[in-house]
């Protein structure tokens, strides 16, 4: 790991043989004064979910025997004597040094997080936009070139072509699941593919083995930004894909309480990520750590109230005479049923939908009478949010602009909360009749 | 808002009422309050807080959502679980008596022998599960009939009905600790009780990591009484500790749903064990109060398991720390599962006729179920008790 002290000692010693690093090589060595960290949470490779969530990545005994982790505010950290800060740069003992390398609230819920993902490795971030920005910062240079299915959460490809394009950085985009357009658009220079699975607003799932596949046989990473699914419903490492990223704002937090994000992957791919991270300083404070922890806690249980809550509203929605279509992977008339089905264990909150014969006033009409859900974006939460995408995200763009998006005027989304499927029912109902 | 919220279910009230939009930002989630006093619109004019002992908007949020839950007429939230009892206990005065259940939680046992008892007012503990022993108790000064909807650790389960009901009667208050009951399986107040307190820390938390402590009237001439003497005397639950319980409410009912299934097939399993002598949980047909229990807890039979192994006091004491997903301490009712021995730790302060005479032997166990899977923690209890044999 770069640290400023490492960087600061290479310099002046320029070699491992100076007299003072030897020196304290050998009383490192005889170990009297490293006080090992105790261990974590041993837990079976098979055990279930919520244990995972209760106790992955936390120390079995926590400082002062306490149940849930301290939150450490600390910036920096103490070394007993230079000695010991020598173990330290000399890579002879692992531990805190300063709040942007890393601190003990993000090493619990990173490693909570890479357990549940099934990854090596976690590395969090500011947010979810932080994460993709640190992770594309990382691995692209001027000249790369980077290829997005076109249904991506639209600021990280605004990321790629406002901004990674004033660094060299060409970004090419294709209709999503178009597997031959994206073998197409990949050359010599294609560092990156990206997709979402599924999409947002149109809940595309993407065959995440071909997705992989592709990138293999190109030697070309790949990235899943996997924040709709959760690793609840799909845990995209299983397919070989090589990072994946959720905006942790949204279900892993749960609570729209906190904003965070993370990427997750294999140990050696993301070293220069971590390296880079601690020099952009996208981190999280440890009060923000902590209550994305707690929020983990409780992520089997309301993953499956997210479930079940969008598969029931979907189909109540599917069968309403008003309703014009919906889009939601758990029903059958879902262009990507098959490909969703066979790789996910449930289909999340999100569901959009469009009203039949209505304009975009008559929409919003729909959408103010809900008594539940309120209008914001984001989704995630234990509460129900709903929006219209013309108005809350796209009121800016041309007509054609909206067409070339797939954004109709009557499209609502609603972000499932974790309420009683009756109660949102009930009211979608008196809703519609308005 | 809260009123055109009253006709949702449990789950939805759970997540909307006290969580209006804040009217200035539009934030889903209201900002924490954290000022110790208000700015008001004009020299003797007030606005709705004014300092916030007396009461402030995030705590205000707590308790609207609490009253939703218990439904109620009015909630306060207090800085401890004891801090709420001793609320109720300030409304009492010299020459006073109480009645209270004979396994009543230790606390609220030292709270009424030991500092009740120095303001002149006398307690008589009896079986809360005998309806004609409460009767028969009470005096023409009771005016406090104070019993648990599960007691601990025997999980005795009062017919509330009919002890709200004598009460009544007999004019006497009756208030009740629903710790372990939780709102989402049982609510006093609906049964005719006057008081319903909870240790917060528990289960309404949920997570370790707050104290707090909460309690709900239906009466409103009552709730004045009571929240006069929190502002009297201070008690109040800070802004931070609110918010944690607050976000804590949202999950309670997946919490306690799952916690009490996983906890009903514990004991179900327990109780086949070879070495276990005998399974205490209100969900199985061999608990004396199993059937009172079906009747009044809506759907589940909460998340403490009490068992006996056939072993002595140190065998027992090193199933408790030999385990690896339970943890070792006292407190319950949140996310992590925990496991005690009521022997040496959570009863040590009985004498040894006390501990024989409620039944709190050496090889009992307590278990508090978290919200791990059945069978990893299944499997822990199974082999810390064959570790705890082969030593
Ligand atoms: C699919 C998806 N990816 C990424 C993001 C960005 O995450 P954040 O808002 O946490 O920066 C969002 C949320 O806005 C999203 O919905
Ligand atoms: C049933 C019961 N009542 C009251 C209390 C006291 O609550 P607190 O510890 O929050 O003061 C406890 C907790 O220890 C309890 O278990």
């Amino acid at each position: 790991m770069q640290t400023d002290m490492s960087i600061e000692s290479d310099a002046n010693s320029g070699s491992q043989s100076s007299p003072n690093s030897s020196e304290t090589n050998s009383s490192a060595a005889d170990g009297s004064q490293v006080v090992p960290s105790p261990p974590l949470t041993e837990l079976q490779p098979e055990a279930g979910l919520s244990t995972r969530c209760v106790h992955s990545g936390e120390r079995r005994q926590k400082s002062e025997g306490s149940i849930t982790a301290p939150i450490f505010t600390a910036s920096t950290y103490t070394f007993d004597s230079t000695e010991s800060l020598m173990r330290f740069v000399n890579g002879n003992e692992q531990r805190e040094e300063y709040g942007r390398y890393g601190t003990p609230n993000e090493k619990s819920v990173e490693a909570k997080l890479a357990a549940l993902e099934g990854a090596e490795q976690a590395i969090l971030y500011s947010s979810g936009m932080a994460a993709i920005v640190g992770l594309l910062m990382s691995k692209l240079s001027s000249g790369d070139e980077i290829v997005f299915f076109d249904q991506c959460y639209h600021r990280s490809r605004e990321f790629c072509t406002k901004h990674l394009s004033r660094f060299g950085v060409v970004t090419r985009q294709v209709k999503t699941g178009d597997f031959d357009a994206m073998e197409a658009a990949i050359n010599r220079n294609t560092k990156m593919l990206v997709s979402e699975s599924p999409t947002n607003p149109h809940l595309t799932a993407v065959d995440l083995e071909r997705f992989a596949a592709v990138g293999k046989a190109n030697e070309v990473e790949t990235l899943i930004d996997a924040t709709l699914a959760t690793p609840y419903n799909i845990r995209p490492v299983d397919f070989g894909v090589d990072y994946v990223l959720h905006s942790a704002t949204k279900y892993l937090g749960g609570h729209n309480d906190l904003m965070a994000g993370v990427i997750c992957g294999r140990k050696e791919q993301l070293e220069s990520v971590r390296a880079l991270r601690g020099i952009l300083g996208s981190v999280n404070s440890s009060h923000n750590l902590y209550l994305l922890e707690r929020g983990l806690k409780t992520f089997e249980l309301r993953m499956q109230r997210h479930n079940e809550n969008g598969q029931r509203i979907a189909e109540f929605l599917d069968a309403h005479p008003r309703v014009e279509k919906v889009y939601y992977p758990g029903l059958k008339s879902h262009p990507s049923h098959e490909i969703a089905a066979s790789q996910m264990r449930g289909f999340g909150g999100l569901i959009t939908f469009t009203i039949k014969d209505a304009d975009w006033k008559q929409t919003a009409q729909v959408v103010d009478a809900a008594q539940i859900p309120r209008i914001a974006p984001s989704l995630g939460g234990v509460e129900s949010l709903i929006e219209q995408p013309l108005v809350m995200s796209y009121y800016h763009c041309t007509p054609a602009e909206r067409e070339q998006f797939g954004i109709a005027d009557n499209m609502i989304r609603m972000a499932c909360g974790i309420e009683n499927a009756e109660d949102l029912i009930a009211d979608l109902k008196q809703a519609l009749a308005t | 808002m809260s009123h055109s919220r009253s006709k949702h279910s449990f789950r939805t009230r759970a997540i909307h009422v006290g969580n209006e939009v804040d009217p200035q930002t539009g934030a889903v989630v209201p900002p924490i309050h954290l000022a110790s006093t208000f700015r008001q619109p004009g020299a003797g004019e007030w606005g709705d807080f004014d300092y916030s002992r007396s009461g402030n908007p995030t705590r205000s949020n707590l308790q609207s959502t609490l009253t939703s839950l218990e439904g109620g007429c009015g909630s306060l939230a207090f800085s401890s679980g004891m801090a709420a009892i001793h609320g109720v206990t300030m409304m009492l005065s010299t020459g006073d008596h109480v009645l209270a259940g004979c396994d009543l939680y230790g606390g609220a046992y030292r709270l009424l022998h030991k500092i009740c008892s120095r303001s002149g007012i006398d307690v008589t503990l009896v079986d809360m599960t005998d309806t004609g022993a409460v009767e028969a108790a009470i005096q023409p000064n009771t005016k406090l009939i104070w019993a648990e909807t599960i007691g601990n650790p025997r999980l005795s389960i009062p017919d509330l009905p009919s002890l709200a009901k004598i009460a009544k009667s007999r004019g006497v208050r009756i208030g009740v600790d629903n710790t372990f009951g939780t709102p989402s399986l049982i609510r006093p107040l609906e049964c005719g009780i006057d008081i319903v307190m909870h240790s917060a820390t528990k289960y309404l938390g949920g997570h370790s990591d707050c104290l707090g402590g909460t309690l709900s009237v239906a009466d409103q001439i009552l709730f004045d009484e009571l929240y006069y003497i929190q502002n009297a005397t201070g008690a109040v639950l800070d802004p931070l500790s609110c918010f944690l319980v607050s976000r804590g409410l949202k999950t309670l009912d997946l919490r306690v749903r799952e916690q009490s299934a996983t906890s009903l097939k514990l004991a179900v399993w327990l109780q086949q064990h070879p070495q276990v002598k005998s399974v205490l949980y209100p969900g199985l047909e061999t608990h004396p109060q199993h059937a009172v229990a079906k009747e009044l807890l809506n759907g589940g039979f909460g998340a403490i398991v009490t068992f006996e192994l056939d072993a002595g006091i140190k065998e027992t004491a090193k199933v408790c720390e030999t385990t690896s997903l339970f943890h070792l301490a006292v407190s319950l009712g949140a996310v992590e599962s925990l496991i005690e021995q009521p022997a040496t730790m959570s009863h040590a302060s009985y004498d040894a006729a006390d501990r024989a005479k409620f039944g709190i032997t050496d090889g009992l166990i307590r278990l508090s179920v978290g919200l791990e899977s059945y069978e990893d923690l299944q499997a822990d209890l199974e082999q810390a008790i064959a570790a705890a044999r082969a030593k």
